[in-house]
């Protein structure tokens, strides 16, 4: 395989490595050229910070003094909390008993009338997408709020890409081309994976499993995808604009139907998702639907996070 | 007091672990991992408080819908949400750790605050 070296004797995979742990002026520069607004302030460095004269003695044993006070107090409070909570846990109701107060009606209610009222097999996805529906909405937020946060530190191509100098530009979607083991164990494993993942999502009111286990199977299958055809192909199929589609259009999915099934519920109208026969791949009402739109939107984040940890967009 | 609880009794001490890494560690991607640790010792906490000796997994089988039957489903749904909550701060917490990173060229939390006193200066 043929590498660029520069003039530091590094390849680009360490030159970008570098870049990724240490940043690099010269690419924060062409970033701030690159920018239609105002540079931003330069990035802080430790090169750029004057190198500090040699601290009085006083002030070092004062610095000394206090993080040994921190260590001692942080010491006292870890041994002091697990002291409390493992004398607690010790004197619990002992493990795996049926009479434990955890086991209450509420448990009983969900197993014993959990499949006529939701029409779920899966006791937990009937509780946790019928029963508690509105908390695995603010669930699955959580996730976009923390991956839209995610996209705001790390995005680096405000929209125009293509004003990076090239040789940046390159460096940023640095990828083995080919690596002829990892490219056709890829092309084995990402059709099971993914196939997998959607198995695992239809049946999660029939089967262990849901939007969020399968979801995250998908979205493993499509960043092996990623790692082993590189960023060219996998955008073809998958850019910001879809990951921003897909999201919002799930999201709000979900809270459509279940703003739906709360006014009939709480109004005593019939629904038009009904328990249907238990077992059948269409039944359990809104279940099924609601776990397809969190696996879109957990397979979509999983991608994401690691596009944006690896090359700063989407 | 007794000592039956020797699964919740490992949960607390992963909590324990987690926790003391989280106050004593310098460095920020140990702090993330101790704090991943204590999100385990919670999840193993609540799932070993659900389990009931002798039952399945609460999937219903063969039309089978007595309490005696499965574990409570309660906790496998609480981790659930936990499982999620933790993936969606991780990731923010080392994007955070990720410009640090890049803006003071240390993992140091004692380093980058020296820094950043120095900077405000």
């Amino acid at each position: 395989m043929a590498r660029i070296r520069d003039d530091t004797g590094l390849n680009a995979r360490q030159r970008f490595l570098r870049w990724l742990l240490e940043g690099d002026d010269a690419l924060d520069q062409a970033l701030a050229d690159g920018l239609d607004a105002p540079p931003p302030r330069p990035l802080p460095s430790p090169r750029a910070v004057p190198v500090p004269a040699a601290p009085d003695p006083g002030q070092r044993r004062r610095e000394r003094a206090s993080r040994w006070l921190y260590v001692c107090i942080a010491l006292l409070l870890c041994v002091g909390i697990m002291g409390i909570l493992l004398r607690t846990a010790a004197d619990l109701p002992a493990f795996g008993r049926a009479d434990n107060p955890t086991n209450n009606e509420v448990p009983a209610r969900y197993i014993e009338k959990g499949l006529q009222e939701t029409g779920a097999v899966n006791i937990v996805a009937g509780m946790i997408l019928d029963y508690r529906a509105f908390d695995t909405l603010g669930e699955s937020n959580v996730l976009f709020v923390a991956a839209c946060t995610v996209v705001i530190l790390l995005r680096l191509q405000q929209g125009d890409g293509h004003r990076l100098p090239r040789s940046v530009a390159e460096e940023l979607t640095w990828e083995p081309r080919h690596d002829v083991i990892l490219q056709t164990m890829a092309s084995l494993l990402v059709p099971l994976a993914l196939m997998f993942g959607l198995y695992v999502v239809l049946n999660g009111h029939l089967s262990p499993g849901g939007g969020f286990s399968g979801g995250t199977v998908m979205g493993a299958a499509l960043i092996l995808y990623l790692a082993a055809f590189g960023f060219e192909k996998a955008e073809r199929f998958f850019t910001f604009r879809t990951f921003r589609a897909v999201s919002v259009c799930a999201l709000g999915f979900y809270a459509l139907a279940k703003a739906y099934s709360f006014f009939t519920g709480a109004n005593g109208l019939p629904s038009v998702f009904t328990p249907g026969t238990p077992g059948a791949l269409f039944s359990a009402g809104l279940i099924p639907y609601l776990n397809i739109a969190v696996g879109l939107v957990v397979a979509c984040t999983m991608y994401a996070f690691f596009t944006l940890f690896r090359k700063g967009d989407v | 007091m007794s000592l039956t609880n020797l699964e919740e009794l490992t949960a607390i001490a992963l909590f324990g672990i987690g926790f003391t890494l989280l106050l004593l560690d310098r460095n920020l991607i140990k702090k993330i991992l101790g704090f991943s640790m204590t999100d385990s010792g919670i999840y193993l906490f609540l799932a070993a408080r659900g389990y009931v000796a002798g039952r399945t997994a609460p999937i219903v089988t063969e039309g089978v819908q007595a309490v005696e039957a499965y574990v409570n489903p309660i906790p496998a749904g609480l981790v659930l949400t936990g499982i999620v909550v933790s993936v969606a701060s991780t990731a923010v917490m080392l994007a955070l750790t990720f410009r640090l990173y890049r803006s003071y060229h240390t993992l140091n939390l004692d380093e980058i605050t020296n820094l950043a006193g120095k900077e405000a200066d």
